[in-house]
């Protein structure tokens, strides 16, 4: 069994409504117990009072914000590269997701910014960069919507995501090669595995990193299946035209 | 109930309200959207089966 399989519609929503219940309870559960358990069984930081606790929120977006990206990124190539629908269809259902994550990140930043920071906002390199991330979802998803012609469409949001990954790449390492900001660098940095964070505040974290990361394929997934139909529905209509 | 926030009470409070509505309502209107497309779907392959 090969993975392209699932480039098949038919086989893809078969997939996907098996895996979603199922994802769904693990989706919200953790995102639940991550966000609850950050929010009322965890200490203040001895610095940053109770601020702390919009770790569990800000850092799972952003993540999320981030790889969204990514994924769209490689859902873009595959269509680029091997023609295959459904690859566009997630990538354009993915956006919306990644979209809320970036908003989520951005306005938990500034809330926590300003009393730890004095200030809402700065033009930090890593701050600029998820701002300017921001505004190409926004062209990504306005793209797909100017568009009529879907394949059209697929292409030209394709060749956008490209760009915008500069910006998705630059907004999780600026911090490391332009040390002029306010923003701290990565707390839980994956290569050297040495984290910032102290245990009792890293593992509601981690269980609510998991939780974005779940609903975010959760949504996608479900979001897919939606744009799938989308396409068979306007495909039916056309045809009912010609007839 | 709720923890004891401190002088930063509002701060955090708000970011969490504001997430969760914003996650809520993704996930509302993604389910919503994906009834609608749906059910649309479902009516207009039935017309065509009826119509052959």
């Amino acid at each position: 069994m090969s993975l392209w399989e699932y480039a098949n519609p038919v086989k893809f929503l078969r997939l996907s409504e098996r895996v979603l219940p199922t994802l769904w309870i693990l989706a919200i559960s953790s995102t639940v117990l991550g966000l609850g358990w950050g929010f009322f069984f965890t200490p203040d930081d001895i610095r940053q009072g109770s601020t702390v606790k919009i770790i569990y929120i800000h850092v799972p977006a952003a993540l999320m914000a981030i790889n969204a990206w990514f994924m769209m990124l490689v859902a873009s190539l595959i269509w680029l590269i091997r023609r295959h629908h459904v690859s566009a269809l997630a990538a354009k259902a993915a956006a919306p997701v990644g979209v809320v994550m970036t908003v989520i990140a951005l306005v938990t930043g500034a809330i926590w910014g300003q009393p730890m920071w004095g200030t809402w906002w700065v033009w930090d390199p890593r701050l600029t960069s998820f701002l300017i991330l921001f505004l190409f979802y926004l062209g990504y998803i306005a793209l797909w919507e100017a568009i009529e012609d879907s394949d059209t469409a697929a292409d030209l949001t394709a060749v956008l995501c490209m760009v915008g990954s500069v910006f998705a790449i630059l907004s999780r390492y600026a911090v490391n090669f332009w040390s002029q900001g306010l923003h701290q660098g990565t707390s839980i940095p994956v290569a050297t595995g040495e984290r910032s964070v102290a245990d009792v505040f890293f593992v509601p974290l981690l269980i609510s990193m998991v939780g974005f990361g779940l609903l975010f394929l959760a949504l996608t997934l479900y979001r897919t299946g939606t744009e799938i139909r989308l396409r068979r529905t306007k495909a039916l209509l056309a045809r009912e035209g010609r007839n | 109930m709720l923890p004891d926030l401190g002088k930063y009470a509002d701060a955090v409070l708000s970011a969490y309200a504001v997430s969760i509505v914003l996650l809520i309502g993704l996930i509302l209107m993604s389910m919503l959207k994906g009834r609608r497309v749906r059910k649309q779907m479902q009516k207009i392959e039935m017309r065509g089966d009826v119509n052959g």
